[in-house]
């Protein structure tokens, strides 16, 4: 619980128009795309068309000796450099060094004067390989014969974000696995009053982040410098140090505007090749992919759940049980720690005395899977909120009573060891129920649903700051956190300006730079609000006990006759701002005040997770029964924020994460024939467009201030995808009574599933 | 490449001014924007002309200059997101009105979304709500979900969503 209440705010809490407006809807927001370096030269990646093969040799002499052409770099030139990362598990070399693992794996790169030289030369390499039978699914990589995908050991690495151990590396094809238990779960399934059982699908999907993975490396004798669109800076640098040996002071990592991560860009991902070619190269090197390679990058893990839920005679849950296999394709990235997460999110936003959930994560010969927004929550939010509908469906009750009577209480230890409850789903759904008119006549054909999701978020608490005061009362924050779009660099000065009460014009943000901007360990897991938000609170307000100080000596009284006011001091009759102060105290109009904060796991941020992160959403679909399509007429967010900063931004967020939801929910899906992706463009791969809108939204914040973030606030921003999937099929059952326990629901998917229930019903007559 | 290319000569007019540049055959309008004249508001994202993001007007027309050869611009009228704003800074209404209603985040679709749904307004200056989703179906958005863009054009026609409601 937030120890303040306050409500009489100046800056926070209001839609002030975002810092960056001029500069994107002028064109003149830099991103690393639009950037160039002197005596830069571009690289171009040559990628493998096999799943699973020996690299048996690689020659490269045609293409190095074409004019135009610095160098070419593969797995066989990489002596003097480490050339394994990865933050959870140190598997991925970034190039193939033996063999290829996916296809669309990076074998080789050719450095070129320009982009189309560096092309052209690709086709000049010539690599030999010899195929090996690949593994495609879980089913494949248990197989008792299953080639193994990586033949090293591999220790955990100290950021991979959770306290478990990793699997990977043990001589099986097993990425990770994670099992939480309490309780007495085969005794409540025996006496339980009802029992649902299935078995689920989550697809495979790409964020589509409109600006593709993108990278400039200058490797110099004075240590490496890259510009990157990557979302977590300081966890790039960690990586490239451990490449390059190098201390942490001499890798520099700047991110300038992010063309849309969603999860996408967390953690390392271009960055290591795009370093080994300026090394090679010895000039700086841009690499920027296209969005058919980003598609070949990083995906989301899919999960195949088995569920079971059971309730007992009051309607009250009393067990789950599952079993989740996730396909994490040829590298760990962060799928060890999706998989921590999703094993925590089946539980749900429910308090159940008997739980039991073993979840496994594979290595498969397929684009490697990492974070995607929500992290493994909407992988199983769609089994999860399913069985409730289901389950209620048995027992006769209606869904949406059946989730009041049993949704987690306000400050109750619903998931034993971590957080209480720090939400208000009752009151959340209500909202949503009355947004969407659930109780309201339904047109034919027509299904209405609303449901919700509870995610442990926030990330790791690790967060540093300075705030600069300037003797003319303008302000600097220095932030690590970058700027995806969420609206970071419009929320964080909001504090700032709140805090030492001056404009919000006067705070200026400088961000994202691991060489000047203090240590954010990353941008992700809706921490930033929460956490950077928290470390520039305080260090506005160390900054003022400075200023208060520096106010003593300038009156020449005792410090604690001076008062801090918004915006300045006060001591008796005198008024003083923190121009005049910081002026008078150097006896100069220049010069400046550093106020600093550290924040750790420990104190308000000791319990983990930093705050559940909560929402409902609540939609109306049409199924044409003719075809199977569905319309979503009405959308209602309703995000559980504890205060939003930025009421606007907050709901930015939510309806954002929704419409991605409702992609999955809809279309999306990357579709593997064999080895090969079949869909790997956006001609092939559907997004949710302006014709997808729904007709009516509705978009819902609910604030009480339970959060432990800045007022009370709490991060948003993922929770609405959570649920979206599961409400699409709650509905479309409720509108043409079916029941699709996969996603997408695509019109095909819809249409035989009528045509099953039409036979059925003919057979039953 | 370095070997022999050929290069042809290109007149335009680019936001209001006439330009003349050299640039080889196989360049697409995005490419001479972005490269040769280092307009770098033009963003190329899907590049196969499904996303929008590269959209600027030709003869005020919005087409997609990732797979446009640049020749095919040669004595047209070509605007880009940086020939919007008057020459004093201030914005175009429809840039404002993006501002204003939040109508974007990460803002890499920002430019072709605002030149699209200037080509809309300069036809049809008071779009209804459907007009509007069918005019700008063409760009691809993946932050805001089109809420907030359909409510900035509305506001830039001058419309509230009330008088589009049917």
């Amino acid at each position: 619980m937030s120890a303040e209440k306050k409500t009489d705010f100046h800056v926070v809490n209001h839609s002030v128009p975002r810092r960056d407006g001029r500069a994107k809807v002028s064109g003149k927001a830099m991103y690393v795309s639009d950037l160039k370096l002197t005596g830069m030269a571009y690289a171009k990646v040559l990628r493998s068309p096999y799943a699973h093969a020996k690299i048996v040799s690689i020659d490269t002499s045609r293409a190095a000796a074409l004019p135009g052409v610095h160098c070419v770099i593969t797995g066989n030139d990489l002596e003097g450099i480490n050339p394994y990362y990865g933050h959870a598990v140190k598997d991925h070399p970034l190039l193939a060094i033996g063999k290829v693992r996916y296809a669309g794996e990076p074998v080789a790169a050719v450095v070129a004067v320009d982009e189309r030289t560096a092309f052209c030369a690709l086709e000049h390499i010539d690599v030999k390989y010899e195929e090996l039978k690949p593994v495609l699914t879980p089913d494949d990589a248990m197989a008792k014969d299953a080639p193994l995908l990586h033949e090293r050991k591999f220790e955990a690495g100290a950021l991979r974000g959770f306290e478990g151990e990793v699997t990977a590396g043990r001589g099986t094809n097993i990425c990770q696995e994670a099992h939480i238990k309490w309780g007495d779960v085969e005794a409540a399934f025996k006496k339980a009053a009802a029992v649902v059982e299935s078995e689920y699908y989550f697809p495979m999907t790409y964020a589509y982040a409109m600006e593709a993975y993108v990278a400039i490396a200058d490797v110099a004798d004075t240590g490496v410098t890259i510009y990157s669109s990557a979302q977590h800076p300081f966890m790039v640098r960690h990586d490239v140090k451990s490449i390059f040996n190098l201390p942490v002071s001499q890798v520099r990592l700047i991110v300038p505007f992010v063309g849309g991560g969603y999860g996408s860009k967390s953690y390392t991902k271009i960055e290591p090749l795009t370093a080994a070619c300026s090394w090679k190269a010895k000039r700086p090197v841009k690499l920027q992919l296209t969005i058919e390679e980003a598609m070949l990058t990083t995906r989301s893990d899919d999960a195949t759940t088995w569920m079971r839920t059971a309730v007992d005679a009051n309607g009250k849950i009393i067990a789950r049980q599952a079993k989740i296999y996730m396909n994490t394709g040829a590298y760990a990235e962060n799928s060890p720690l999706v998989v921590e997460k999703s094993t925590n999110r089946c539980v749900g936003p429910y308090a159940i005395p008997n739980v039991q959930i073993d979840n496994y994560s594979f290595y498969t010969n397929t684009v490697p899977a990492s974070s995607y927004r929500g992290f493994g929550c909407a992988q199983v939010t769609l089994p999860g909120e399913s069985q409730i509908d289901e389950l209620a469906a048995k027992i006769g009750k209606d869904p949406y009573e059946f989730r009041l009577a049993n949704v987690a209480k306000p400050g109750e230890e619903f998931f034993p060891k971590m957080r209480p409850f720090d939400g208000t789903l009752k009151e959340d759904l209500e909202i949503a129920a009355k947004a969407i008119g659930l109780n309201e006549s339904v047109p034919k054909g027509h299904g209405r649903s609303v449901a919700c999701s509870t995610s442990d978020a926030g990330a790791y608490p690790l967060t540093s700051t300075a705030v600069r005061v300037h003797a003319d009362g303008s302000v600097t924050i220095m932030i690590g956190s970058t700027e995806l779009g969420q609206g970071s660099h419009t929320v964080i000065p909001q504090i700032a300006a709140e805090e030492l009460g001056v404009p919000f014009e006067k705070v200026h943000v400088v961000s994202s730079d691991t060489a000047i901007t203090p240590y954010d360990r990353s941008t992700g897991a809706s921490r930033t609000t929460t956490l950077m938000g928290s470390a520039v609170l305080e260090a506005s307000r160390e900054a003022i006990q400075q200023m208060v100080v520096m106010a003593a000596d300038v009156l020449k009284v005792k410090v604690e006759q001076v008062q801090a006011i918004r915006g300045g001091v006060r001591c008796g009759e005198a008024q003083l701002n923190w121009s005049e102060v910081i002026s008078k105290f150097y006896a100069l109009p220049d010069g400046e005040v550093i106020g600093r904060s550290y924040i750790r796991k420990a104190g308000k941020f000791s319990q983990l997770p930093v705050f559940w992160e909560t929402a409902c959403t609540a939609i109306e679909v049409a199924v044409d029964e003719e075809t199977g399509k569905i319309n979503v007429e009405k959308l209602a967010t309703v995000g559980d924020v504890g205060l939003a900063i930025n009421p606007a931004l907050a709901e930015g967020q939510d309806i954002g994460a929704a419409t991605m939801g409702m992609g999955i929910g809809l279309f999306e899906e990357l579709v593997y024939q064999g080895p090969q992706l079949m869909n790997g463009s956006i001609l092939d791969y559907r997004l949710p467009r302006f014709s997808d809108l729904p007709k009516k939204i509705d978009l819902h914040l609910v604030q009480n201030q339970d959060g432990v973030g800045p007022y009370g606030a709490k991060g948003g921003g993922e929770a609405s995808l959570n649920s979206m999937a599961a409400n699409i099929a709650n509905a479309v059952e409720r509108a043409v009574g079916v029941r699709i326990r996969s996603a997408p629901l695509t019109p095909e998917k819809v249409w035989r599933a009528l045509k099953d229930k039409r036979g059925k019903i003919k057979n039953e007559r | 490449m370095t070997d022999n290319k050929q290069t042809l000569q290109l007149n335009f007019q680019l936001n209001g001014k006439a330009v003349e540049i050299e640039c080889e055959a196989e360049e697409t309008l995005a490419e001479v924007l972005r490269e040769r004249l280092n307009l770098t508001g033009t963003k190329l994202s899907c590049e196969v002309q499904v996303c929008g993001a590269c959209t600027v007007l030709l003869d005020g027309l919005p087409v997609s200059s990732c797979t446009l050869l640049a020749y095919e611009a040669r004595g047209k009228n070509v605007v880009t997101i940086e020939g919007l704003a008057q020459p004093d800074g201030t914005l175009h209404p429809i840039q404002q009105a993006f501002i204003d209603e939040f109508a974007f985040q990460c803002g890499f679709c920002t430019p072709g979304m605002i030149l699209t749904a200037k080509a809309l307004l300069d036809e049809n200056p008071k779009p209804s709500r459907e007009e509007i989703v069918h005019y700008m179906d063409g760009n691809i958005c993946r932050c805001t979900g089109y809420v907030s863009i359909v409510a900035a054009i509305q506001r830039a026609a001058g419309v509230t969503s009330k008088d589009t409601k049917k």
